[in-house]
C-alpha cells in the first residue's frame, strides 16, 4: 500500500513538472511583450526596458522558468504586471470563492447522482429507469452556463428567491455566502450529476451480471441486499474515476459560471488578466488549477486502493 | 423419502421453451448427476430449483424440497431457503467471489444473512467451515481476498459458503470444469466426503461422463431441455436404454482410428529453449522482474509423427506454442524447422513459417467476424511467394473445405452462420490450405461437446491418412491426447518431465507427476463407451 | 432502442440541414440591423423572435449552426486523425517504449483540465474559431487514442489475430486489416459523443468571448449577448440554448442508438 502510494506520488511529481514546463512554454510563445503592452504604444524604449527589468523579463528563459517554479514552491507566485500586487494574494482571495463553489457543486452532484443511479439500476428497463435515463440524457445535453441563465431567469428574476449574481463575501456570514453560491453550484452540478448517474447505473448493471452477484443471491441475499452489499462497492471503482475527472470539469466550468453570476472567483481573475495580457497571473492560475486536478487524481488513485484490495497487494 | 422432487417442470424464456416436462428427484445422502451437452438445459434446471431463473423466464410444474412446495414461495421466502436449505456452487471460481470482500466475510455472510447466529459465532463457524473444505486458518487467514487464492482454493471458498449452514441440498453446476485435473480430483473428493458425512443430497451438473461415473448414484441425461433417460448410474452407464445416451457414451470414450505413423527424419528441432517473461517493475524506475515460463526444453518431432503435449494450466505449454510458431523470441536455445530457425534476427522467419500452421481452441474467437470464409481460410496464402489466384484459388478453397467435410459454397458465408464444430473444421481448413509441414493443434477440441469432439478427432485421423499429417497436439485432456497421438510429452512448471510413446507413458508412467495426472483423470469404467472396448479407455 | 436512433438521427439531420440551408437561404438577413424590430417575441414573421439588434433569431441560429458544426467536426477529425493511429500503434507495440510514451502522454493530457487549457491556448494565441478548434481537438486526441488502444489490446489477444500473425502478416497490416475494422463501431459511437462535447465546448468558449469572433455568428456568443436582456426578453436567451440542447441531445441519442445497432452481439457465451 505504501509502495503503491509512493509510486503514484512519483508520477504525480513528474506530471506536475511536465505540466509546468508546458504551461511556461505556451505562455512564453505568446505574442506581445507585457511591458510594452502595459505602457502603451507611445512608451519610451528605456521606460519599457526598465519595466522589463522590474518584471524580471530580461533574463534568459530557463532562468525565468526556474525563478517561477522555485517561487511557486515557496508560495511566491510573482507580481502581477497590471496590479503590481503579489499574485499569490490575488489568487488566495479568489480561491475562497472558487474552491467552495467547486466543492459545493461536487457534493450536490454526488448526492443527486448516487441515489438516481442506484434507483435506475435497480429498476432496469422499467418506468423508473426510463424516467431517470431520460432526465440524464437531457442533463448531459444542457450547457451549464445556459442552464445558469435559465436558473437566474426563474429563481432570481421571476421568483426572486435568490440574487441574480455577485458575492457578499464570507464576512456576511456562512448562510449568505452559501446562498449566493447556491444557484451557481446547482448550475454546475446538475449536468455533472447526469453524467455521474449514468456511469453509476451502467457500472451497477455491469456488476449485476457478474458471477459473484449470482453467488450472493444463491446465499440467500435478496436482490436489494446483493446490490447494496456487493454491487455498490464494486461499482465505486469506475464511479471514482469519473468523480476525479469531474473535478477538473467543475473547475473549468466554474470559470465560465462565474461569468454568469459575476462571482469574484478565479475565472474572473483569469479573464481580466487575459484582456490585460497579465500573463504571469494567467500562468499561475492555470498552473494552480492543473495542480489541483493532478492532486485530486492522486487522491482518487489512493481511494481506488482503498476500494479495491487487488491494487494494494500488487505494486 | 425424497429430499428434492421436481415434477413436470417446464420453463420458457419469452415464449421460447427451454425446459420441457423435466422430472427428477434427489434423496438425502444421494448424488444425482445431470448430464448432457451444452444447451441441454441442465444448468437451467438447477437455476429453476433455486428460483433464480433469468429475467423473463417463466416456470411451470412442481418443485418440492422435503415436501414443501418451492414454486408457491414468495421471493422473500425463497431468500430464506437459498443458502440455508439449498446451497449452490458454480463453475467459474475465478469470478464467483466478490473481489473486494475477504473470504472470511463472504463465508460469514451466508450465516449472518439468515440471522442464524451472532457476528462472533458466525466468524467461528466460517473458520470451521473453511477448515473443513481444506483451508485451515493458520495457512489461509479469513482476511485473505479472493485474488490471493488459486482457482481450486477459490472453489473451496465457494463450497464453504454453500455448506456454511449445512443445507439439506447442495447444487453444483460444473464445479470442476474450470479446474485442472489434479485439482478437480480433490474437489470431487471433497464433495463426496461432504455428502457422506453430512448426509446432504447433491445435485451435480456436469458434461463429463467420466466424472459422472466416478461420483453419481443416479444419472439424468438431458437433451434439448428434456430428460432423455434416467436411472441408477451404474445401470444407465453399462446398459443405456436410449440411443442418445449410447451416442454420448461412445463419444466420451471415443478413440480415433489413427493410421500407423511413418517417421521420416527430423522436422522440428527444439534445443534448450527457455522463454522469460517480464513482470511489472516493482518500483517506478526499478528493473523488470522476469519469470521463466519455459525452462531449457528440448525435443524433436519427426516428419509424419503425431506428438502430444500435456500439462495443467500455467505449465508453459501456451508459451512454448507461441515460441514454436515464431510469434515471440526465445531467450535461450534454438527452434529449427527443417533445419532453419523460426525466429531469426529479431523477426519471424517467413520462409519457415509457411511450413507451420495452427488451429486454436476457441471456435468463436478464431475468426474475424467481418470476413467471409473464403477470405478467412486463404489468409495463410500471404505466406506464399506467388499465391494462387482466380480459378486456382477457387480450387484450393473448394478442396480445403471439402477435405474438412464442408461444402465448397460455404466459402461465401460469414463465420456466424456456422456452429462451433463447423468453425473448428474451418480452422483446420485454414491450417491445411497451404499444405504446411507441421500443424499445431492448441487445445483445438477442448471447447467442443463430446460428440462434436469425436467427429473432429475422426476428421484428424482421416486427414492423417489422406495427407500424412505431422502435428503437435497440445491439450490438458489426457484421454484425448491418448487417442490422437503416437508420442507424448508431459510438461510441468516449464519443463518436460517425461516423454515417450503414448501408450507406454500412459500405461507405465515413470515420473511422479505423470502418475499423479493419470491417477487424477476421471475415467469411464472398463467396458463402457469407446469404439474399441477392448482397449482400456482412460 | 431503434426509437432513440431514429430521434437522434432526425435531430442531427435537422441541425445539419438548417446549417447547410443557411448557405443559400435564411428567413431574414443576419447582417442587417433593424432597431425598430428589436427584442420582438416569436411571431409569424419571426418564428423565434428577434434579438437586440432586431435580427431574426431563427436565421442567426441557422448560421450559427455552421460554426458549431464546423468547429466540433474538425476537432473530432483532429482527435480521430491523430488519436486512432497513436492508439493502434501503442497496442501493436504493447509494452514497448512507443506504447509507454503514448500511454503516459495520454495520462498527462487527461490530467489537464481541458477547458482551462483551452482557455489558456485561446488567451495566448488570441481568440478565434481556429484556436478553439485546436484547443478542443487536442483534448480529443487522448480520448480516441485510449479508446483505440484499449479495444485493440483485447483484439490482439484474440485468436483470429494470432492466426493472422501465424499467416505472416506484419503489425501494420494486421492493424489495418483486422484491428481497425473491429474498432470502427466504437470509434463511430465515440465520435458522435465527442462531436456533441465539442459543440458544448465551442459554445462555452464563444460565450466567454474566446471562440468565434464577430461577425461570425455563433450560439455561444448569442447567449453572451442575451445575458443582460434575460429579464426583458427571455426568448433571446432561450432559443439559442434550446438549439444547443437539441443538437447535443440528438447527437447523444444518435450515439446511443448506433452503439446498440452496431453491436453485433457476436460474443456468445461458450458452453
Amino acid at each position: 500500500m505504501v509502495r503503491y502510494a509512493l509510486n503514484r506520488l512519483i508520477s504525480l511529481a513528474i506530471s506536475l513538472l511536465i505540466a509546468s514546463v508546458a504551461i511556461f512554454l505556451v505562455v512564453e510563445v505568446a505574442p506581445g511583450d507585457p511591458a510594452s503592452y502595459m505602457l502603451g504604444i507611445n512608451a519610451q524604449p528605456d521606460t519599457v526596458a526598465a519595466l522589463r527589468t522590474e518584471l524580471g523579463l530580461d533574463v534568459s528563459k530557463p532562468e525565468r522558468y526556474l525563478t517561477w517554479v522555485s517561487g511557486m514552491l515557496g508560495g511566491d507566485f510573482g507580481t502581477s504586471y497590471t496590479y503590481r500586487a503579489p499574485v499569490a494574494q490575488m489568487i488566495a482571495d479568489r480561491l475562497w470563492v472558487s474552491l467552495p463553489l467547486a466543492i459545493y457543486a461536487l457534493t450536490l452532484s454526488t448526492l443527486i447522482a448516487f441515489p438516481a443511479g442506484l434507483f435506475a439500476a435497480s429498476r432496469r428497463g422499467r418506468a423508473g429507469d426510463m424516467a431517470v435515463m431520460g432526465a440524464t440524457q437531457l442533463g448531459v445535453a444542457i450547457p451549464n452556463f445556459w442552464f445558469a441563465m435559465m436558473l437566474v431567469l426563474v429563481f432570481s428574476i421571476t421568483l426572486r428567491w435568490f440574487g441574480a449574481g455577485g458575492f457578499p463575501g464570507w464576512d456576511a456570514g456562512l448562510g449568505a455566502g452559501l446562498k449566493a453560491l447556491t444557484l451557481p453550484a446547482v448550475a454546475l452540478a446538475l449536468p455533472q450529476a447526469a453524467i455521474l448517474a449514468r456511469v453509476m447505473r451502467s457500472a451497477l448493471i455491469d456488476i449485476l451480471g457478474e458471477d459473484f452477484m449470482r453467488t450472493a443471491r444463491a446465499k440467500g441475499l435478496s436482490r436489494r441486499q446483493a446490490l447494496w452489499r456487493h454491487g455498490v462497492r464494486n461499482a465505486l471503482i469506475p464511479v471514482l474515476t469519473i468523480i476525479g475527472l469531474q473535478f477538473s470539469f467543475l473547475l473549468a466550468g466554474a470559470i465560465i459560471i462565474e461569468q454568469v453570476f459575476f462571482l469574484p472567483g478565479l475565472g474572473r481573475l483569469v479573464f481580466q488578466s487575459i484582456t490585460q495580457r497579465d500573463l504571469i497571473v494567467v500562468e499561475s492560475v492555470v498552473m494552480l488549477l492543473v495542480f489541483a486536478v493532478i492532486v485530486v487524481n492522486f487522491a482518487v488513485d489512493l481511494a481506488y486502493a482503498a476500494a479495491d484490495p487487488r491494487l494494494r497487494t500488487r505494486t | 423419502m425424497t429430499l428434492l422432487s421436481v415434477a413436470a417442470l417446464s420453463v420458457s424464456i419469452h415464449d421460447t421453451p427451454i425446459l420441457k416436462d423435466v422430472s427428477l428427484s434427489v434423496a438425502p445422502g444421494q448424488i444425482v448427476a445431470l448430464t448432457g451437452e451444452s444447451g441441454s438445459g441442465k444448468s437451467m434446471t438447477a437455476l429453476a430449483v433455486m428460483r433464480l431463473l433469468p429475467e423473463g423466464a417463466e416456470a411451470q410444474g412442481r418443485i418440492a424440497l422435503a415436501g414443501a412446495d418451492l414454486m408457491a414461495r414468495t421471493e422473500a421466502q425463497m431468500c430464506a431457503v437459498r443458502g440455508n436449505d439449498i446451497g449452490m456452487i458454480f463453475q467459474e471460481p475465478m469470478t464467483a467471489l466478490n473481489p473486494v470482500m475477504t473470504i472470511g466475510d463472504q463465508v460469514a455472510e451466508t450465516i449472518l444473512v439468515h440471522g442464524a447466529m451472532g457476528r462472533a459465532q458466525a466468524r467461528d463457524r466460517a473458520r470451521a467451515v473453511l477448515a473443513r473444505v481444506g483451508l485451515p486458518e493458520d495457512r489461509f487467514p479469513l482476511s485473505l481476498y479472493p485474488h490471493q487464492l488459486s482457482g481450486g482454493q477459490r472453489q473451496r471458498v465457494v463450497i464453504a459458503m454453500a455448506i456454511a449452514l449445512r443445507p439439506k441440498l447442495l447444487i453444483a453446476d460444473e464445479p470442476t470444469t474450470a479446474l485442472d485435473v489434479t485439482t478437480q480430483a480433490q474437489i470431487l473428493d471433497l464433495l463426496k466426503g461432504l455428502v457422506a458425512e453430512e448426509g446432504m443430497g447433491l445435485m451435480m451438473i456436469t458434461h463429463d461422463l467420466a466424472v459422472v461415473a466416478g461420483m453419481a448414484d443416479q444419472i439424468v441425461v438431458m437433451r434439448h431441455g428434456a430428460v432423455v433417460e434416467q436411472g441408477p448410474a451404474r445401470a444407465v452407464l453399462s446398459a443405456p436404454a436410449q440411443a442418445y445416451t449410447r451416442a454420448l457414451l461412445e463419444a466420451s470414450g471415443h478413440r480415433a482410428n489413427l493410421p500407423e505413423a511413418a517417421p521420416q527424419g527430423a522436422l522440428l528441432q527444439v534445443r534448450g529453449v527457455s522463454r522469460d517473461y517480464r513482470t511489472p517493475r516493482k518500483r517506478l524506475f526499478g528493473p523488470h522482474g522476469t519469470v521463466r515460463a519455459v525452462k531449457d526444453v528440448s525435443f524433436e518431432i519427426q516428419k509424419g509423427e503425431r506428438v502430444g503435449l500435456v500439462g495443467e494450466s500455467g505449465c508453459g505449454k501456451s508459451t512454448l506454442t507461441r515460441a514454436l510458431l515464431g510469434l515471440e523470441p526465445v531467450q535461450a536455445g534454438q527452434i529449427l524447422l527443417d533445419g532453419q530457425p523460426v525466429y531469426a534476427h529479431g523477426h519471424p522467419n517467413l520462409a519457415v513459417r509457411r511450413k507451420i500452421q495452427v488451429v486454436f481452441q476457441d471456435p468463436y474467437g478464431s475468426f474475424n467476424p467481418r470476413h467471409r470464409v473464403a477470405r478467412l481460410i486463404t489468409e495463410p496464402f500471404h505466406l506464399l511467394e506467388s499465391p494462387p489466384t482466380g480459378a486456382a484459388r477457387e480450387r484450393a478453397i473448394a478442396e480445403a473445405l471439402t477435405a474438412v467435410g464442408l461444402q465448397p459454397d460455404d466459402a461465401g458465408k460469414y463465420i456466424h452462420a456456422f456452429s462451433g464444430g463447423q468453425r473448428q473444421r474451418i480452422a483446420i481448413a485454414r491450417a491445411l490450405i497451404i499444405r504446411p509441414e507441421l500443424i499445431v493443434f492448441d487445445e483445438a477440441v477442448s471447447a467442443l461437446d463430446v460428440r462434436v469432439r469425436a467427429q473432429i478427432l475422426d476428421l484428424m485421423a482421416d486427414l492423417s491418412r489422406q495427407y500424412g499429417l505431422t502435428y503437435l497436439f497440445i491439450s490438458h485432456d489426457l484421454s484425448v491426447v491418448r487417442t490422437i497421438t503416437d508420442r507424448v510429452m508431459v510438461m510441468r512448471a516449464g519443463e518436460i518431465v517425461e516423454a515417450g510413446p503414448t501408450e507406454q507413458v500412459f500405461d507405465t508412467p515413470s515420473h511422479w507427476y505423470t502418475k499423479a495426472l493419470i491417477a487424477a483423470a476421471p475415467r469411464l469404467p472398463e467396458g463402457i463407451g469407446g469404439s474399441d472396448a477392448a482397449r482400456p479407455a482412460l | 432502442m431503434r426509437r432513440s436512433l431514429a430521434l437522434g438521427a432526425a435531430l442531427t439531420a435537422l441541425v445539419l440541414a438548417g446549417g447547410l440551408l443557411s448557405f443559400v437561404w435564411t428567413p431574414h438577413a443576419v447582417d442587417g440591423m433593424a432597431i425598430a424590430d428589436r427584442l420582438k417575441p416569436p411571431s409569424a414573421a419571426h418564428w423565434l423572435g428577434t434579438d437586440h439588434f432586431g435580427r431574426d433569431i431563427l436565421s442567426m441560429i441557422m448560421v450559427g449552426a455552421r460554426t458549431s458544426i464546423a468547429v466540433a467536426l474538425v476537432a473530432v477529425g483532429i482527435g480521430m486523425g491523430l488519436g486512432v493511429p497513436l492508439g493502434l500503434a501503442a497496442a501493436a507495440h504493447k509494452g514497448g517504449w512507443l506504447d509507454e510514451v503514448i500511454s503516459r502522454g495520454n495520462d498527462l493530457i487527461f490530467a489537464f483540465p481541458s477547458l482551462v487549457i483551452a482557455i489558456l491556448i485561446t488567451a495566448v494565441f488570441g481568440a478565434g474559431a481556429v484556436n478553439a478548434i485546436v484547443a478542443i481537438g487536442i483534448f480529443n486526441v487522448p480520448v480516441f487514442a485510449r479508446l483505440t488502444r484499449g479495444a485493440a489490446l483485447s483484439l490482439w489477444e484474440r485468436e483470429f489475430v494470432l492466426a493472422a500473425r501465424v499467416a505472416g502478416k506484419g503489425r501494420l497490416r494486421i492493424s489495418a486489416e483486422h484491428i481497425l475494422p473491429n474498432v470502427a463501431n466504437l470509434l463511430i459511437v465515440q465520435g458522435t459523443i465527442q462531436f456533441s462535447l465539442g459543440i458544448l465546448a465551442e459554445a462555452g468558449l464563444s460565450y466567454v468571448g474566446l471562440g468565434a469572433q464577430p461577425p461570425v455568428p455563433s450560439w455561444g456568443r448569442m447567449l453572451a449577448d442575451a445575458q443582460t436582456m434575460v429579464a426583458l426578453a427571455p426568448h433571446v436567451a432561450l432559443m439559442p440554448g434550446l438549439a444547443i440542447v437539441l443538437t447535443v441531445l440528438g447527437l447523444n441519442l444518435l450515439g446511443d442508438g448506433l452503439r446498440d445497432a452496431l453491436d453485433p452481439r457476436l460474443r456468445r457465451r461458450r458452453p
